[in-house]
Parts: structure tokens; C-alpha cells; sequence
């Protein structure tokens, strides 16, 4: 059973198996588990393993473990198959059945001497999609050790254990995806347009910052050896670089982390020149400060600090407080809680106090704010928070959202993924390491991909036409954020991902998603292109929860999928009948509402 | 214009709530149908109109250096803020609106002078375009159970029901007119909805008169011969739905509610909606929390639950669905009340006759819905919606809230109704303006009294006549969905931003999907048209071709003949993408995120779609 290979995308599927002569499984490495894994494993398979999910019937069949999935296939039929990648389970909770003065064990050790048999215990998996699944298993020692195994599988830490390293899918070379290096592209397009800005290879062996790329946009008046020596002056090593360059009137857009100021008020004059230089004589810069002027100020005790007036004279800082860290991710939990339970009383009161909705509405905002500056005020702007890693690459990619219409098409958006997010440095493993069941486990996790992806829903809820994909492709960049088959969020900077050797032993995401049939699914029907700033009204009334994602697993979409399917319908039977002739229009086939969604539900 | 001015203010600024734009000064003309704002400097001449009859309220706040505000809050939810140079004009156009906007004698309502150049016939074929019997001929009535009865026709049942109504067979005269004695204000049960599948009836009346111990043969007859007009089921349903506290406090009152022992058979229950005044204060409310400046998100979802507006749009749908279930799954016949039977009942009674027959979900089908459970059975629109100077307390959105229960239901299934949310808005409008007849008085009676059908028009020919802009493009035909099974999780309503803030524009979706389907539909239209008429001339200016030539004539034809998209390609948009109003009367909100720091000046930027 282990030989199988799972469905591409990793997520849980139910899906009817294919006709015999095309085998639905591949050899891969799976098949031998490394020996790591098989210790893992105390029990492979059990027989007779009821699944249930809200909103869906009950499926009973046989549950096998392998190294980094977990699969029910339907018994006596065998006609559904429901594949899990296990690094997508969150938390496990287990609960064992009919056994009175029985407690069982609190961790996984001394599961040998249970002494019941013949009782059942269930098993909750809460997933880092938000599904959860309940698994009811006959005997109470395979379910302990299934639990178990499945809690030792999820946590693997060393990334090179991890799935992708394993998954080598039908119809795709290693080395495809990854070749595009989005910042070079970017650097030509910004090249053929300005000579304000260079390509430094500074960066070349990670020594000046680690967390970012090989290579980065710099002023062009200035050399590596003050780049480098800023460096030194900035948090992480995090220097200004060009984020976005916008072309109508050559404003640029810039970001890095704090300063190191410091208590003693320190200074870098290289750091200094490296900002003097962007602006002209007389010209004003803006920083955008994505902490509270509060909050800034006490980051000196700690070294950090803000740009000083008396230093950067023409650059005025202004603060915008935006929640990340802890704070950011109790308001994921909160929110997920909120929409679990059913039937609630106050519900407002609850969505209201998770606070996600206003993480929401200050982070476009600032956004906005941004790009205010660039394209109304014809301002320069540099985004900082303390790491740059976090608030900073939120703003900085919708900034551009915003501005740019070259970033609202599918690649354009995979390139501004790539560009201000994975090769930026987002600490992905970290962040993502467990989702909204992870109460108080770790300290580094934080949904701020999940908070950029909610803005871009915001903004194609505000601007239908304007962004050339639709909600799937952002539910599966979160799905793929949390767990994936990919190696492309894999690891949190691009050096990691060198040492690892991501990028010649996984696949990459974009690779499967721009196949031409796995394409069309992320396409929105709507779209045509809009060469103008989007501006999206960020009063509360135009904000609203992201039902798709957070209440993906609770409510039934089939009638908003028949929307969605009618809308599709439409637009391109509009588009076919003129320029085919009328008698064919009825003859297209009407969409299977449910095909574009099988996958996801 | 051509309209006589009552007055003519020059120098009036209008603010946007908004923006900190700097208002630009215009007119204002007083017309004796309308306000009308034309702002002067405008490149493109920028109208407001607002109807008097849509004026809720209008203050005059304290003196600012801009000069003499004026706010004017409309029943639509438009809000006007007008300042005016001069004291002496502000307190002129203040004293008119107050008369304008509160006529004392219906005679006054805009539909009795409202005149739209249409013939005399056309006008009186309007307001046959709905007829009710065809409604219950569709039902199958009469039938052996149920017939239609003029008992009626000269108001001694009731004065608040119309002259024919629909009754058991087996209900003697003297049963009915028995039962009329022993229910508030005589509204005795009568039908609303029969579910032919199963023959389980939707029946509706007021509260019964039995205080703490009072009885009636007649009653209880009454609903033995409604229970056992299905014989499918051995027990019917009595619903009340007011709280339970409210019902038993009208006990004292002589009022209250059946006694399961003294009626055969009936299980009784409680759903409870509040009344009118509760609701009253919850609108309040919430339009308090719409009119914010510059809420945080907090403000307003706290504003949005303490308001408790969506907590009892639920309630509302929640006994919908009760009833449409038992109807549909319980197969048992329901009679519902309140207290009079005019209001909450007449909610729920059209809502569950929308969940359960697709037929009310088209265009046709909804206006019949409105004339039979609402304009006929006797809903007080003119108190309730305050046509007349009268009672505040009268003043009640009931309505209103069940066109937000339609609206939630259009959320849940963007593919099942013919209409799209315009045609929800316009209707709301309406129902305020009293530019149309339909929606005057109380009940049947006063209607006659006051002779709407031989003075005014009727609103639904004009509806239909704008049916391309006001149909669903997503409308899936009457056949693809029977019953309707919403959600009613708390997190299934949504705040309707098209319907509380629908005049503020800059809060909507700055692109319209509803626009652009309906282009996509007439687009089709247009290119069906002209491929037919080319394929008509093909074989003229080919001449005859051997052997196929003879078929395309008929190709063409048959096109010919279907110039309009079949059914189950029309539809509505995905109400959630959906940005409704398309009134010509809107004032533009435009409130994106600015730094106030910045001082920065934003007249464009809304991205437009072409």
C-alpha cells in the first residue's frame, strides 16, 4: 500500500479510483521507508476504520500508515481512497472508549501494556488546512499506536525527511519551475527602465544577510562595500534594497529591518548614504514603521531602533502599527474556534474579538498607505518593521498588488510570491510550523502569509475583474504554505534552502500549477486587464470574513461553486459565440460543478 | 426642468460623510415631489434627487463656519448632509421638507398625482397583471379540500382581509364566521400556501381570544377542518410566533394563545420574533453603526452585533425554515400567528412559501407573493412604513426585513432567483415612495375607500418593463432548484452593505460582476440576432445550394424564433459579488485608505473597469 503515490497536491481526496488500466500509483522513494520512519510506524494498517468529516457521509475502510501519509482506502469496494500527507496534521486528539477505570497514557510510551481489548478509541485530526477528520478504530492499541505515529510523523523536523524530497510526480522534471529566478527578470524589467538602480552580488555566499538572496536590487550611485557595511548596521544583516520600482513616475519602493541603533544612538554613515543617495537634493523620502512609535523607541534597549531625524533628514518616518508574532497568531486560533462552533450566540461578538478582521483592515491600510506615498505623492518609501521578514514583506508585496498590474496576472503573482516572500526571506518553516490547533506549542509560528493571502481576497472581492486568478489558487498557496508535496515553501530563507538542496531534489509548486490543465482551474473568469492603481476601500463595511478559506470545511459550497460555474459559463460562452456561430452555444458542455473542486474538498 | 420650483436656494454645499474632500457649492430646488442638489462647478452635471416621501427626518445642527447644516435621513437609508449659506434659506427649506416630507391626508401621496402618460386601459390592465386566483388555480384550488369564498365581500368576517379568501370546504359559514369572533380582529385562519405534493397546508390568522380559560366550538372546528383537509398527516402544527413571555402576557388581555387540550390533535409551538418596536429600535440601531465616521473594525462589528439586526433577521429565517420543514418533511398542514397576524406572520408565511415553491422566486412570482401575503392579508405598509404624518410607534421595518431575508437567501443560492438584488431595492423603494398604488393604506378595504385602483398605478407593470436590468444572470431556470435549505448558522447572515450603506458607493466592489454578466447576456443576445438575420440572407444571396441549401433556411429560422436566451442560461450574480444600486439618485462615497498626514488630494483612482 505504501507504494502508492498520493494525489498531486498532497491534499486529502476522495476521489473514484480510475479505471484499471491506468494504475493510479507509482513507484517512488516512498516505497522503501527509510528506517527513520519505520520506527515511527507502530502500526501500519488497521482494518475496519470509520472516517467521518462534517458535512460529508461517513466512509468506512482500511487505514494505512506510511511515512508521510495516511490513507483510507474504502472497504469492500475500494472505490474511494482518501489520501492525507501527514505533515498536514496539526494536533491529534485521541480518545479511547468503554474502558471505565482505564486512563490511558498521556504520551505515547508505554503503550505495550494496555491491558483492554476488544474497546475502540477515536481519533480527532485537526488539520493546518482547517479540516478536521475523526477516525474511529476498533481495538484500543491500534489506536493508540496509530495516534502516536501519526503525532511522531507530523513533527519530523529535519526538512530533508520532509515529502518533498520523496515525491516525484508524473509529467514533471525536477529542475522544472525552478530555473525562473523572478528577481533577475524583475531586475531587467526595472534595468529597461532606469539606471537608478544595480544587481549586487554582495550577497553572493549569504555573509552579509543570510536571509536574503544572492543577489539584490541596490542604488546604483552606491558599491558593495558600503552595501555591505550597511549591512552590518541593520538587524539580520537586512540592508535597503529595491523592492518595486514604479515606472509611472520612477518612485521607488523600498525595504529592509531596523536599524541598529541601539541605546547609544549609533550610526552608520554608510548606511546613511546608502539612504541619502536614493533621494535628490531636497527631495523627501517616507518610512513607513510597521510598529507603534512606542514600540520603536523601546527597541533601542534592545539594540534595535528607528532611523533618527538628525541622521536621515530627508526622510520622514511615519508609524503604523501592525500586529505579527504571537498576538497575530491567538487571533488565527481565536478566529478558527469562533467558526467551529456551531450555532453560537454571538457570533459578531466572537468574530469582533478575535481581532482578524482588523489585522485585516491595518494591513491593507498600510498598504495603501504605501502606495500613496509612491504614486500620489511621488515619494520614495522604505518599509521596515524589527526583522523585515514578517509586516515588512506584508506591505511591501500588497503595496505592489496595488500599483502594479503586471503583479495581478498568474505568473505575476507567482513572481511576486517568489520575489517578496520565499527568496525575500519569510521565515515559512518557522511561521507555518503548526496552524490555528497549535496552542501555545511554539513561539515563531504566525499566519502572515495567511493575513497577505486574505488581503488579496479582500482586493479581488472589491475588484473582481482585476486579478487574473481566483479563491482556489489562494487556498492552495495556504494549503501548500502549511503542507506540501513541493519543496517551494519549504525552509526560510534562500540559504537554507541551498544547504538543503531544495531546488535540486523537490519540485516546485509553480511547476505542477502552470501546467496547462492545472492552470485553467486557478483562472478567474472575470478577469480582463486593468492597467490602473486598484485602491480597495478599507472601511469596514467593504471588509468582510474570508468564508472560503475559514468555513471551507463547515459550510456547503456546492451552490456557490454553481455560481461560479455559471459565471465561468457565461463569460466564455460569450467569448466562443462570437467567433463561433450560434447552433454550437448550447452544445457546450454544461461544467461539472463539482470537477473544479474535488481536489479541494 | 420643467417642474414648477416651490424654492430655489443658490450657495448649498453637499458633504460626502467621508471624504474630507472639499464640498463644491450648488442649488437646491424644492419641487413638490422631490429635492433636487445640483452641484454647480461640476464638469458633468452631478444631480441628487431625493423623493419627499422617502424623508425620514430632517434636523438642523448647530451653525459650523461652512454655514447652516442641514441633515436629511431617507427611508431608502440615504443620508443628505446640506449646508446653506444663509440662516434665513436653511430654516425656509427646512420648514417645507417638514411639510413635504409629512402629508397629513393620503390624498397628498405622490401615486394620486403621479401621472406617467399611459392610457387608460394600460393602466387598468396593470392591476390585473396580478391575480390571485390564477395563484391558487396553480395550487389546485379549488380543490375537494379547500374552495375560494367572496364570505368577505362586504368586510363582516374581517375588515383587514380581502374579499375572498381560501377556506376548508368543510368550514361551515357558521364556522367562519364563529371563528371570527374568537380571533383578533377576526382574522381567522384562511390559506396561504398548499403544498401540493403532499397536500400540507401553510395557513395563517391572528391570536385567538382565550385568555386564560375561553373557548370556541367554531375555532376548534375551524382547525379540525384544516387538519383534516390533509389527511396525510394525523396532527397539524399551531405556531405562534411571538416569544413566549409576550404571548402569555397577552392572556391577561383577553388574547393569548390555543390550549393544546381544547384542539384536537395540534402541536403547538413557540418561535419567538420580536415585535415591532424591538425591531424598530434595532434598525436604529444599526444605521447608527452604518453612519459611523471612520469606524475600526471593532466599532463596527460591536455596533453590528449590539444592534442585534442580524440576530433577528435569523430568528425570521430560522422560522421560515421551521415551516417550510414541516410542510415539506413532516408532510403536516401549519397554521402560524402573532398577534394580529400582519406582521411577523406575514414574514414568515412568504418566506416559507419562497423556500418551498420556486415559482415565488421568479419575477412574476414574487410580485404575486408580495400582493398575496402582504398588500392582500392585510400588512399596515402605510403605518408601518409611515406614509402619512401619524404614530412613531406604528413605524416598523418589518418589510424591509423580509426583503433581507431574501436577500441572505440570494447569498446562499446566487443561481436560484430570476431577480437580482436591484429588483429587491426597488421594491423596497417603492413600498416607501407612494409613487405607485399598491403599497397605500392599510388593507383591502381602505384601498377601495380611497380608490387606488382607479387613481394611481400600479408598480409592477413598471417593474417588468425594466425586467433586463433587474434579472439574475446566473438564474438557472425554474426547474434546477425545488425547495430551498439555507444555512442559518449565525455566520450564514451577512451585514447587507447594498441595502444599509448602498448610497455610500465608495464602500461597494469598485468593478460590478452583475454589469458585467448582463453585458455578457445582451451581447449574446445581439450576436444571436444578427448570426440568425446572416444566416437568413445566406441562401437569398447564394441562391439555392444543391443539396444542403435546404436546411439552412430552417437553421435559420429556428433561431429566429428564440431572439431571448433560454431559460437555464438566464440567472443573477453571485449576490456576493453583486454591487446593487443602480438608482440614478446616488451620491458618491468615496473612502479609501488616505493618511490624513499626507493632506493628500484623491479625486480618481477608482480603478474603472472597461
Amino acid at each position: 500500500m505504501a507504494s502508492r503515490s498520493p494525489p498531486a497536491l498532497g491534499g486529502p481526496l476522495l476521489a473514484p479510483r480510475l479505471s484499471p488500466a491506468v494504475p493510479t500509483w507509482h513507484p517512488t522513494r516512498a516505497e522503501a521507508a527509510p528506517m527513520e520512519f519505520s520506527e515511527l510506524i507502530k502500526t501500519a494498517t488497521v482494518e475496519n476504520v470509520l472516517l467521518s468529516r462534517p458535512g460529508l457521509p461517513a466512509v468506512r475502510g482500511t487505514l494505512c500508515i506510511t511515512s508521510h501519509h495516511l490513507l483510507l482506502s474504502s472497504s469492500p469496494r475500494g472505490d474511494l481512497e482518501l489520501w492525507l500527507l501527514i505533515r498536514n496534521v496539526d494536533a491529534v486528539e485521541k480518545r479511547v472508549h468503554n474502558l471505565g477505570w482505564y486512563q490511558p497514557p498521556r504520551t505515547a510510551g508505554s503503550l505495550r501494556d494496555t491491558r483492554v481489548s476488544g474497546s475502540s478509541g477515536t481519533i480527532t485530526l485537526r488539520c493546518k488546512d482547517l479540516k478536521v477528520l475523526q477516525l474511529e478504530i476498533p481495538g484500543m492499541e491500534e489506536c493508540l499506536n496509530i495516534a502516536s505515529s501519526i503525532e511522531a510523523l507530523s513533527s519530523v523536523d529535519s526538512v530533508m525527511m520532509m515529502y518533498p524530497f520523496f515525491y516525484r510526480p508524473p509529467g514533471l522534471r525536477l529542475q522544472q519551475g525552478w530555473h525562473q529566478s523572478p528577481l533577475e527578470r524583475h531586475f531587467q524589467q526595472v534595468a529597461s527602465q532606469t539606471s537608478q538602480w544595480r544587481l549586487s552580488t554582495v550577497n553572493r555566499d549569504f555573509s552579509a544577510c543570510p536571509s536574503y538572496p544572492p543577489a539584490v536590487m541596490v542604488p546604483a550611485a552606491v558599491g558593495d562595500d558600503v552595501v555591505a557595511k550597511a549591512a552590518a548596521f541593520r538587524q539580520g544583516g537586512r540592508f535597503p534594497v529595491l523592492s518595486y520600482f514604479h515606472p509611472k513616475n520612477g518612485t521607488a519602493l523600498l525595504r529592509s529591518s531596523q536599524p541598529l541603533t541601539g541605546p547609544n544612538r549609533r550610526r552608520c554613515r554608510e548606511d546613511e548614504k546608502l539612504l541619502g543617495t536614493i533621494l535628490d537634493e531636497g527631495e523627501r523620502g517616507f518610512i513607513i514603521d510597521t510598529r507603534s512609535a512606542q514600540a520603536a523607541k523601546q527597541a533601542r534597549m534592545s539594540g534595535g531602533g528607528t532611523e533618527p531625524k538628525s541622521s536621515y533628514p530627508q526622510w520622514r518616518r511615519l508609524h503604523r502599527a501592525l500586529d505579527r508574532g504571537r498576538p497575530l497568531q491567538e487571533s488565527f486560533i481565536r478566529l478558527v474556534e469562533a467558526c467551529a462552533e456551531q450555532g453560537m450566540d454571538r457570533w459578531l461578538g466572537r468574530l469582533e474579538s478575535s481581532r482578524w478582521l482588523s489585522h485585516v483592515k491595518a494591513a491593507l491600510s498600510t498598504a495603501c498607505l504605501a502606495a500613496q506615498c509612491l504614486d500620489r505623492e511621488g515619494c520614495k518609501v522604505l518599509v521596515h518593521g524589527a526583522e523585515g521578514t514578517d509586516t515588512t514583506l506584508l506591505v511591501t508585496a500588497l503595496a505592489q498588488l496595488i500599483l502594479d498590474p503586471s503583479c495581478r496576472s498568474l505568473e505575476g503573482f507567482q513572481g511576486l510570491l517568489e520575489r517578496e516572500w520565499i527568496q525575500a526571506g519569510h521565515p515559512f518553516q518557522l511561521r507555518c510550523a503548526r496552524s490555528a490547533s497549535s496552542h501555545g506549542r511554539g513561539k515563531q509560528e504566525a499566519p502572515l502569509f495567511l493575513l497577505f493571502l486574505d488581503c488579496v481576497w479582500q482586493l479581488s472581492r472589491q475588484f473582481p475583474f482585476s486579478l487574473e486568478f481566483g479563491e482556489q489558487l489562494l487556498l492552495t498557496l495556504f494549503d501548500n504554505a502549511y503542507a506540501s508535496s513541493y519543496g517551494t515553501f519549504l525552509c526560510n530563507n534562500e540559504k537554507e534552502r541551498s544547504l538543503c538542496k531544495v531546488k535540486e531534489s523537490t519540485h516546485s509548486l509553480w511547476a505542477w500549477l502552470n501546467q496547462p490543465e492545472e492552470r485553467q482551474k486557478y483562472l478567474n473568469p472575470l478577469y480582463s486587464h486593468n492597467p490602473l492603481v486598484i485602491w480597495p476601500s478599507v472601511e469596514p463595511q467593504s471588509i468582510q470574513l474570508w468564508q472560503g478559506l475559514f468555513l471551507r470545511w463547515i459550510r456547503p459550497s456546492q451552490h456557490l461553486d454553481e455560481a461560479w460555474a455559471e459565471i465561468r459559463r457565461l463569460v466564455e460562452g460569450n467569448n466562443s459565440s462570437s467567433k463561433e456561430s450560434t447552433g454550437k452555444r448550447l452544445s457546450q458542455s454544461f461544467p461539472d460543478p463539482t470537477a473544479g473542486t474535488q481536489n479541494g474538498r | 426642468f420643467h417642474a414648477v420650483f416651490l424654492l430655489q436656494v443658490e450657495n448649498v454645499k453637499l458633504l460626502d460623510r467621508y471624504t474630507n474632500r472639499k464640498a463644491v457649492s450648488g442649488t437646491l430646488y424644492l419641487t413638490a415631489t422631490h429635492l433636487i442638489y445640483v452641484e454647480a462647478s461640476a464638469e458633468v452635471r452631478k444631480e441628487t434627487w431625493i423623493l419627499h416621501h422617502h424623508i425620514s427626518s430632517v434636523e438642523k445642527l448647530p451653525l459650523t463656519t461652512a454655514g447652516y447644516p442641514l441633515l436629511i435621513h431617507c427611508k431608502n437609508f440615504h443620508v443628505a448632509h446640506f449646508v446653506i449659506g444663509q440662516e434665513r434659506d436653511c430654516q425656509d427649506v427646512f420648514t417645507s421638507l417638514l411639510k413635504l416630507s409629512q402629508p397629513v391626508k393620503p390624498e397628498e401621496l405622490y401615486a394620486f398625482s403621479y401621472n406617467p402618460k399611459m392610457s387608460k386601459e394600460n393602466r387598468e390592465m396593470g392591476w390585473k397583471l396580478i391575480d390571485l386566483r390564477l395563484d391558487y388555480q396553480r395550487m389546485g384550488i379549488p380543490n375537494d379540500s379547500w374552495e375560494i369564498t367572496d364570505i368577505n365581500k362586504d368586510y363582516e368576517v374581517c375588515s383587514t382581509y380581502p374579499p375572498e379568501i381560501v377556506v376548508p370546504r368543510a368550514a361551515t359559514k357558521a364556522v367562519v364566521m364563529g371563528s371570527s369572533r374568537f380571533r383578533s380582529r377576526g382574522r381567522i385562519p384562511v390559506l396561504s400556501y398548499l403544498y401540493k405534493e403532499n397536500n400540507a397546508a401553510l395557513c395563517r390568522c391572528s391570536q385567538p381570544l382565550a385568555g386564560f380559560s375561553a373557548r370556541c366550538l367554531e375555532d376548534e372546528q375551524m382547525l379540525q377542518a384544516i387538519r383534516e383537509a390533509n389527511p396525510g398527516c394525523p396532527f397539524m402544527y399551531v405556531v405562534d410566533t411571538r416569544p413566549k413571555l409576550n404571548a402569555m402576557a397577552n392572556r391577561a388581555a383577553g388574547k393569548g394563545y390555543e390550549n393544546e387540550d381544547n384542539y384536537e390533535n395540534i402541536r403547538f409551538k413557540f418561535i419567538g420574533i420580536e415585535n415591532i418596536h424591538v425591531m424598530r429600535s434595532s434598525l436604529q440601531k444599526l444605521l447608527e453603526v452604518c453612519e459611523m465616521k471612520s469606524p475600526s473594525m471593532s466599532d463596527f462589528l460591536t455596533g453590528l452585533e449590539n444592534s442585534g439586526w442580524l440576530r433577528h433577521i435569523k430568528a425570521v429565517m430560522d422560522a421560515g425554515v421551521f415551516l417550510a420543514k414541516a410542510v415539506r418533511e413532516e408532510r403536516a398542514s401549519v397554521l402560524v400567528h402573532c398577534s394580529d397576524g400582519w406582521d411577523r406572520t406575514a414574514q414568515v408565511c412568504s418566506l416559507a412559501s419562497l423556500l418551498l415553491d420556486p415559482f415565488y422566486r421568479t419575477f412574476k412570482g414574487f410580485m404575486v407573493l408580495i400582493e398575496k401575503e402582504w398588500i392582500a392579508m392585510g400588512h399596515k405598509f402605510s403605518h408601518r412604513c409611515g406614509h402619512l404624518d401619524g404614530d412613531p410607534k406604528e413605524v416598523s421595518p418589518v418589510f424591509t426585513q423580509f426583503v433581507e431575508c431574501v436577500w441572505q437567501l440570494m447569498q446562499q443560492f446566487p443561481c436560484s432567483f430570476e431577480f437580482s438584488e436591484r429588483f429587491l431595492l426597488e421594491i423596497h423603494d417603492h413600498v416607501y415612495s407612494c409613487q405607485f398604488g399598491n403599497f397605500l393604506g392599510t388593507c383591502h378595504k381602505e384601498r377601495e375607500e380611497l380608490r387606488i385602483f382607479e387613481k394611481t398605478h400600479s408598480l409592477w407593470p413598471f417593474l417588468l418593463q425594466r425586467k433586463q436590468e433587474l434579472r439574475n444572470p446566473l438564474y438557472r431556470g425554474f426547474t434546477a432548484y425545488k425547495e430551498l435549505q439555507p444555512n442559518t448558522l449565525p455566520f450564514s447572515f451577512q451585514f447587507w452593505c447594498g441595502m444599509y450603506n448602498r448610497f455610500d458607493k465608495g464602500m461597494h466592489p469598485k468593478q460590478c460582476v452583475l454589469d458585467q454578466l448582463l453585458s455578457c447576456i445582451s451581447q449574446k443576445v445581439t450576436l444571436e440576432d444578427s448570426a440568425s438575420q446572416l444566416e437568413n440572407k445566406l441562401p437569398i444571396l447564394d441562391g439555392p445550394l444543391p443539396s444542403k441549401g435546404c436546411t439552412s433556411p430552417e437553421a435559420g429560422a429556428a433561431a429566429a424564433k428564440a431572439p431571448t436566451p433560454p431559460q437555464d442560461c438566464a440567472g443573477g450574480a453571485a449576490p456576493v459579488l453583486s454591487n446593487g444600486p443602480s438608482l440614478g439618485q446616488q451620491k458618491h462615497k468615496e473612502s479609501p485608505a488616505q493618511p490624513q498626514d499626507l493632506g493628500a488630494s484623491r479625486e480618481d483612482g477608482q480603478a474603472q473597469h472597461q
